[in-house]
Formats: structure tokens, C-alpha cells, sequence
């Protein structure tokens, strides 16, 4: 144990704790404020429909109903990328799009609001798969996207934005390839985020260009800045609630925003919209769909010699942020993948399906649970263990890729090597791994195999996030910081890392509420950054503001401001304990000393993690489960063990791991209607389906912080999919190319 | 028409007026202003609403208040009335690290304390079986394993 520290890396209580397991920590459905109404909308029960008429007349007349919009009277604000996405269209895009909203005194009266709006609908031929979306006579879902493709290019990430990866000579790479994969290999089963909390905001206008915004979500200042042009930029207060579980489909309510901030808007009084479970499931975010058609050499040696190649992307009826999600995904394909020659590209595809957004695992896991199957037949053909394919071409220190901005970075991290190879040991992949499309073992009808995969990110260190540390007289410090709790444990984290967290008890520092109106600017909890960004900027504020205490108390001690130290409210003279001052004494009782820091992106320390699975199929029953996981990777150093932990065993659910098995949101491709979208038929673990779970991490000090971490909570789902699909065909001895590997698909194959 | 009926809600006795369609889930958060119990699905399928009524754990989502009438219902705010001490499962909750996003947390304490009522020693594969009906989305599930056996240890007559 490293003893610069108190907490880092020591078992101790989130801050939080108490007020959850007591029932006081206040969720968005939770609040309540005076004279606030309750929203509901109303859905549209086709795919694809122009909405002819709308009468909204009888609906206006129900008891308490204090606003009803449809498109004809709804704001003119518009969203997505590029806009196009409006608060209702005279045209619905999937089976649940907003088609009138009701604000009333009660959730019931709302209801009754819109049982009693009469809509006549016209409708249109839908479109549900990207290659009939792309044909040339299929329906069109807006004018502005001919084609139904959506241009590439995320404008925040600049000009340059990964649309897809071109580099070197595909067609030399491939005569130099002693074995292809190739292939078309399909990831969609656009399963569901589903965090237990449905999504809700509650919107309040406090006059006529400022808008109150308070959220379940895990980054409160994208309800500022990502809202503010798409609402005519008024001055917008985000603030955040507790948030019950994200898994990025929270990181902001772009739905819930538009219909709250309309509807207070039109009644002029605070809006709560919190969707049901239904509309969590069939109107909010789903996994983005992937869809790779491409080949793969590589050379005997294990050297990827080229990847060409289209990537399909599935956004559904809208696009937030697909480009964002292209151009991440292009970049953590080639930190697992060091190749010269690419010819890869993205196409943003829509379809009459609930649209995509946000989710963990950001395009990442898309790319490589479309990809990896091509990869594996190439690897099987040249006979090459994955371990040791993936050892040698996983990105190491010194070696250059593109990220998301489209301009080059070079790995400053540390060599994983070991982190992968701790875990096969641990895991006995040597003794498992028997080659490609081998079982490890045969007993009766079960079939036991074995599958590896990895993922990386340099999202680490992403965007900006500024702090303020502020030392008070009575021995306490505040991290001023627009960090939200949506389940990591971050803000807990943060208190740890301030080093002010080694001079003072953990119960003396505390965190500001998430609340943009009164912290400095924080780009939000996404990427795996909250550790080295967040922290990066916690930890730097926190050193001026014990800078600020030092020179204060120097000539009051009259000693040199080097020569100073501070411990549990105190300063003294280093070596010389007796001689010192309270900070009370130091500060007076009406002064604080404080310091503020800005963290810039810095995409330079990728992350990275391995999972290593094992399954049993039932050749009977064509069953297959996960027996065992290990997941390893090196993190630089545990802040805290505890919270590090929860975000590795929640490689499962979340449309992580068991995306490869039973997650998945099945639609009706005639009608485009979900079939299980409730929580017994959308399948999804419970304390009786849990595998064995084991971590190996290393500790390996990283060039980001004062503490040398990395966060890697995101990723741990990423390496899940294609892992499974790899154990399940070398179980069976077949294989496997798509997802859900479902006892039909897995009968089929057999 | 509204009907009359009696809560008696962690201790406490409540006169009511309420439509007969209400909730139990609805009453506890909307009335007596009890927003510890979630409301998650609104079918019975995740657990995150459950409270016990005289002794027996039930979706509150899923009762209507007035088929309660007369009741004990006890809800997470009940398990540390004081809020000073908190109660064995809470303790084990937060020292076990059994709570990540918080929202199933409730839902888990009620059922681990009926679970806990009835067996005051259950194994690892009773513990998993007790709270089978409640869910969680973050998969803490292996921490509330733990966290209920801790519990049932400190529970353990001396």
C-alpha cells in the first residue's frame, strides 16, 4: 500500500450511502415543486404515418388540464445532428413518436387529456433494415436526408472527424495477407440501456428566456449547453438529481426536455415528465445497430496487413449523435487493431425503428461486435491463439492512431501486455484454449469453450472539466465540481482525490450539489473520464487552494512557505508539529482559501481491458450460458476498490455481455411494433443467473494525475459480445456470426 | 367517489381519502409524501416498489391502497426510524458497498428483511432466491449477496 494517501485505494463509504439505503436521496420523481403539472404524451401506433388532422378540442376541456400541444403549436426548436429533430412533426417515424402532449394537474387527467385528442393518420411504407433503408426506392424518413443517410462528421470534434478510418494501401495489405475473414456480420440487436429509473426531467420556466432544467442523468451540463441552441438559447440551469442508473442513455433526456420545457412554456408552470417503463423501452434510447461488410488480412505472424470495409450504423427514426459515436468507434477500433492499411467507412443509416442514442459503449462496441467475427475466421484460418494475436497488436507506448478528431496521437500509457496475460494465466486460458472452433471440453450434450476479446478507449481523458476548491476555517473543504451520482461512486471518488482528502478526515470534505448555475463547467460523466479528467482538475484546484492556506500562514508562523504542511486543519512547520496554527487561526473566521483548475482533453493514455469467457451450450436444448468471466486490465492505481469493483461486474447487463445471448429489443418488422418490452419478456439477468466473476488489475502508474489512474468503467462491457460469440462457435465446433446466439440461432447452426 | 380508510405506515396511523383506484405505490409518495419506495415498472416485474404489509412482502405498484385498509405497512423509512441508527441490513448495505445507482436499494432492504424475518440464517443460494424478484440493472447483485448475509450475522441472537 502506497502511503501518500489516506483513502486512495482503501475501502471506505460513499458519501452517499446513508441517504439511499435510508430512502432519502431524492431521485427525479422525487420532487415535487409548488404549482407543478404532470405531462404525458400521446404515441403514434405506426411506423411511419403523415398526421393528417389533429383535434385537440375535447381534450382542452378535460378537469385540470392546463396545456395540450400538438406540431401545429409547439415551439419551433429543433435538435439532433444536424438539427432536424422537433419537439412533434406533422410525420411520425416509429411506432411510440410523440404525437400530441398534455400537461395537467395529475398524471390521470393527462392521460384522459389524450385518450381524448382524435388524430387521423395517413400512413406511409416503413423501412426497418439498413440495406432495404439505403435502396433506391425505399420510403424516405426526412427530405432533408436523402437516402435516408445522414451526413457524417460530429461538428464538435472539427473538420477532420473520423467518418471512418483511410490509411496506406488496402489492396498491397491484402496480397500480403496470408489469411481473410470476409463477410457481412450483423450487431443488432439494439438492446436497451434500461436503467431501473425511467428517464424525467422537471422543467421551469423563471421567466421568459430562463429555463430551469432538473434531470435524472449522469452529466448535468449537457442539459445546458447541449440544449441552449436547440431552445433559441435561453439562460438554462441544469441541475441534477440522484440518478438510478445511466449507462450513457441518460447523459441527457433530449425527448423529455423538449416536451417539459413546451409544456411549462404553454401553461406557464413547472412540467414534470418522467416516461413509463413502456416509453423507456419503446421511445428513448436504444443501442445503436452495426452492421459490418468487409474483409480482413492478416499474415501468419498475427500482423494485420489491411481492414476494408462498410460500416453500417443504425440510428433509427433520429440522430443525436451518431457521428460522435462513428468517429469514437473508428478510433478505439485502431487501439486494438495496429494496421497500415484502412479503407473503412461509416454510413449513418435511418430506419422506422426507436431511434438510438447515447449508450455505454459509444460505437466502440458496435464497430467491434460487427467486425471481430471477420477477424476470428481470419485468425482461425492462420491458426493464431487471440491471446496472443491481441498481445501483439493492442496498441503500446509510442504507437500513433487517429482519434475522433481525425488527427494523430501517440500512446504515452503504459504496455498492457502484462494486464492480459495475468489474466489468461489467471483465467487457464492455456489450459482451456484448445484452437478455434475446438471445445474445451465435451460432457454429454454440454459443450465448454472459451472466448477472449479487448477494448480501449483514449475517451479517458476527453473535453474539459474545471474545479474550485475552497478551504474553510472550521477545517472542512469544498469541491466545487458539476458532478452528478448516477451510480459510479464519483462523487465519492472526487473527495478522495483532492488532497485535501490526505489532510483532512474523508467526513470533512464535501462535493457541491450538481447544479450548473453554481459550479464551474464539467463536461459530464462520460468516456471512462471522471478518474483522470474530473479528478485531473479536482486534484490541480485542490493544490492551489493548499498553496493559498500555505502562503497565508507563512509569515504568521514565520517560516518559508515550503516549509509548511497542513494535516487535519492545521498547519505546521514541517518536522516541527508543535509549531503551528488552526486554519481558523490561519484564515480568520470570515475569509476561505480557495483555488480553481481546468482539466483540457488529452487523448494520449488509452485504457484498456480484457475479457476472458467461458460458456457451456446444452446441444439439446441449444441453451448456452456464461459459466465464468475474468476481467483484466490495469487502471494505474484503485481510488476506490469498492466502486471499481461494481463497474466490472457490470459487464452484463446494460446491453453489455449478454447482448451476445439474450439481450435484445425484438421488433415486429411488419408493423415495427417491440414485442417484449416489458421487463419479463425483455430478458435480463436476476440474482440466480450470476457466472462466476473474477478481476486481475494491475496498478501500473499512468502519466495522467498526482494518483497516476485511469478510470474504466465504461469499457467493461465492450469486450463482452464478440468474446461470447467466440466461446459459443469453438463450444459447438461451429462458427457462430450473429447475435443473439439464442437456443434457435445456436439448433440452426447446429 | 372517494373512500375512507386507515394506514398505519411504520408505526403511524393515517386517516385517508382516497380515490379507490389509487396505488398503495401512489399513496405512499403522493400522500404521506414516503418517496423511498420507487416506483420502476408499474407491473410487479422489477421490485423496486416493494414494501411489507402485515409482515408479507408485496408490490406496492401493484396493491390498491384500499385492499390494504386497516394494515401495518412498512417501508425503508421505517427500518431507521430514529434516522440515527440504522438498521442491520441498512448497515450491511453501505459497509458491503451494496448500492451503486440506489434506485433498487429500497425494494432490496424490504425483501432482504422479509427474507430475514423467515429465516434468520439463510445460505447463499436463499439469499439469492429471497430477493430473485428484485432487480438490478447495475448488477451490484454479488455486494447484496454479501450484504444480506452480513446482515443476517449481525441480526443473529446472542
Amino acid at each position: 500500500m502506497r502511503t501518500d494517501s489516506r483513502f486512495i485505494g482503501r475501502p471506505s463509504h460513499r458519501q452517499d450511502a446513508r441517504a439511499i439505503v435510508t430512502g432519502r436521496a431524492e431521485f427525479i420523481d422525487d420532487l415535487k415543486l409548488r404549482g407543478m403539472l404532470y405531462a404525458r404524451v400521446l404515441r403514434s401506433p405506426f411506423a411511419h404515418a403523415r398526421v393528417v388532422a389533429v383535434d385537440t378540442e375535447k381534450a382542452e376541456a378535460v378537469p385540470g388540464v392546463k396545456a395540450v400541444l400538438t406540431h401545429k403549436n409547439v415551439p419551433d426548436w429543433k435538435a439532433g445532428t444536424p438539427f432536424h429533430i422537433r419537439v412533434l412533426d406533422s410525420k411520425v417515424r416509429f411506432v411510440g413518436d410523440g404525437v400530441a402532449l398534455a400537461a395537467a394537474e395529475s398524471e390521470r387527467a393527462a392521460e384522459e387529456a389524450l385518450e381524448a385528442v382524435h388524430v387521423e393518420y395517413e400512413p406511409l411504407e416503413a423501412v426497418f433494415d439498413v440495406d432495404e433503408a439505403l435502396a433506391g426506392d425505399a420510403p424516405q424518413l426526412y427530405e432533408a436526408f436523402p437516402g435516408n443517410v445522414v451526413p457524417g462528421g460530429f461538428p464538435l470534434y472539427g473538420p477532420d472527424c473520423l467518418t471512418g478510418i483511410r490509411l496506406g494501401d488496402v489492396e498491397q495489405g491484402f496480397r500480403e495477407a496470408d489469411a481473410v475473414g470476409e463477410g457481412t456480420y450483423k450487431y443488432e440487436t439494439v438492446a436497451n440501456p434500461l436503467p431501473l429509473e425511467p428517464p424525467g426531467v422537471i422543467a421551469h420556466w423563471e421567466g421568459p428566456d430562463r429555463l430551469t432544467i432538473w434531470a435524472a442523468t449522469q452529466s448535468a451540463s449537457w442539459h445546458r449547453f447541449v440544449m441552449l441552441p436547440s431552445l433559441g438559447f435561453p439562460d438554462i440551469r441544469a441541475i441534477a438529481t440522484q440518478c438510478g442508473g445511466s449507462f450513457g442513455s441518460k447523459n441527457y433526456s433530449l425527448m423529455p426536455c423538449f416536451y417539459a420545457a413546451a409544456l411549462a412554456r404553454a401553461a406557464g408552470r413547472p412540467v414534470k415528465m418522467c416516461f413509463s417503463k413502456e416509453e423507456q423501452f419503446g421511445a428513448y434510447t436504444l443501442r445503436p445497430g452495426s452492421r459490418f461488410k468487409g474483409r480482413i488480412g492478416i499474415r501468419k505472424d498475427g500482423t494485420v496487413t489491411a481492414v476494408s470495409g462498410s460500416w453500417l450504423f443504425d440510428t433509427g427514426a433520429c440522430s443525436d449523435i451518431p457521428q460522435a459515436q462513428v468517429a469514437v468507434g473508428c478510433g478505439e477500433l485502431q487501439l486494438m487493431l495496429r494496421c497500415a492499411n484502412w479503407d473503412l467507412t461509416g454510413t449513418i443509416v435511418l430506419t422506422n425503428r426507436p431511434p438510438s442514442g447515447v449508450v455505454r459503449g459509444f460505437g466502440g462496441q458496435e464497430l467491434e461486435s460487427a467486425l471481430l467475427p471477420a477477424l476470428f475466421e481470419a485468425l482461425e484460418k492462420a491458426a493464431i491463439d487471440p491471446v496472443d494475436f491481441f498481445r501483439k497488436n493492442y496498441v503500446k507506448p509510442g504507437d500513433a492512431y487517429l482519434w475522433r478528431n481525425g488527427k494523430p496521437y501517440v500512446d504515452r500509457g503504459v504496455d498492457y501486455s502484462e494486464a492480459l496475460e495475468r489474466g489468461a494465466e489467471t483465467f487457464g486460458w492455456h489450459r482451456k484454449w484448445k484452437g478455434w472452433l475446438v471445445p474445451t471440453r465435451v460432457d454429454g450434450q454440454t459443450r465448454i469453450g472459451v472466448g477472449v476479446s479487448v477494448h480501449g478507449n483514449a475517451d479517458v481523458g476527453e473535453d474539459v472539466s474545471e474545479a474550485h476548491v475552497r478551504l474553510t476555517p472550521d477545517g472542512r473543504a469544498v469541491v466545487h465540481a458539476c458532478v452528478s451520482e448516477s451510480g459510479s461512486g464519483q462523487r465519492s471518488s472526487l473527495c478522495r482525490m483532492a488532497p485535501e482528502g490526505r489532510q483532512l478526515p474523508l467526513d470533512r470534505v464535501g462535493v457541491s450539489p450538481p447544479d450548473t448555475l453554481v459550479n464551474p463547467f464539467e463536461f459530464g460523466l462520460v468516456g471512462s473520464r471522471g478518474t483522470w479528467a474530473v479528478g485531473g482538475a479536482v486534484i490541480s484546484a485542490a493544490e492551489k487552494a493548499r498553496a493559498a492556506l500555505l502562503a497565508r500562514a507563512a509569515p504568521l508562523l514565520g517560516a518559508g512557505e515550503e516549509e509548511l504542511d497542513t494535516t487535519d486543519g492545521r498547519v505546521y512547520v514541517r518536522g516541527r508539529s508543535d509549531r503551528g496554527l488552526s486554519w481558523s487561526r490561519v484564515m480568520g473566521i470570515v475569509r476561505t482559501c480557495s483555488g480553481s483548475a481546468r482539466y483540457e482533453e488529452d487523448f494520449t493514455v488509452p485504457n484498456f481491458l480484457a475479457l476472458f469467457v467461458e460458456v457451456e451450450v446444452d446441444t439439446g436444448t441449444g441453451k448456452a450460458a456464461v459459466r465464468e468471466v475474468l476481467a483484466a486490465t490495469d487502471v494505474g492505481r484503485i481510488i476506490d476498490p469498492q466502486a471499481l469493483e461494481g463497474q466490472l461486474r457490470g459487464c452484463f447487463g446494460a446491453a453489455g455481455l449478454d447482448t451476445a445471448l439474450f439481450e435484445e429489443t425484438v421488433l415486429d418488422r411488419t408493423t415495427g411494433r417491440i414485442l417484449n418490452g416489458n421487463m419479463i419478456d425483455y430478458k435480463w439477468r436476476t440474482f440466480r443467473d450470476l457466472p462466476g466473476f473474477r478481476n486481475v488489475i494491475l496498478e501500473t502508474p499512468m502519466p495522467t494525475h498526482r494518483f497516476g489512474a485511469v478510470g474504466v468503467g465504461e469499457i467493461s462491457t465492450s469486450p463482452g459480445p464478440s468474446a461470447v460469440l467466440m466461446a459459443v462457435s469453438n463450444a459447438l465446433g461451429v462458427r457462430m456470426t450473429g447475435y443473439p446466439l439464442t437456443p434457435q440461432r445456436i439448433l440452426e447452426a447446429l | 367517489m372517494k373512500q375512507l380508510l386507515t394506514l398505519r405506515v411504520n408505526g403511524i396511523t393515517h386517516e385517508l381519502s382516497i380515490d379507490p383506484w389509487r396505488t398503495l405505490n401512489e399513496v405512499l409518495r403522493d400522500e404521506l409524501n414516503l418517496t423511498g419506495t420507487k416506483l420502476g415498472c408499474g407491473s410487479g416485474d422489477c421490485g423496486a416498489c416493494t414494501v411489507l404489509v402485515d409482515g408479507r412482502s408485496v408490490s406496492s405498484c401493484l396493491t390498491l391502497a384500499a385492499s390494504v385498509d386497516g394494515k401495518e405497512i412498512a417501508t425503508v423509512e421505517g427500518l431507521a426510524p430514529s434516522g440515527e441508527q440504522l438498521h442491520p441490513v441498512q448497515e450491511s448495505f453501505v459497509e458491503n458497498g451494496a448500492i451503486q445507482c440506489g434506485f433498487c436499494t429500497a425494494g432490496m432492504e424490504m425483501s432482504a428483511v422479509y427474507l430475514l424475518g423467515r429465516n434468520n440464517a439463510p445460505d447463499e443460494e436463499q439469499i439469492r432466491a429471497g430477493l430473485s424478484g428484485n432487480l438490478c440493472r447495475c448488477t451490484g447483485y454479488n455486494q447484496i449477496v454479501e450484504a444480506v448475509a452480513a446482515a443476517a450475522e449481525k441480526m443473529k441472537p446472542s
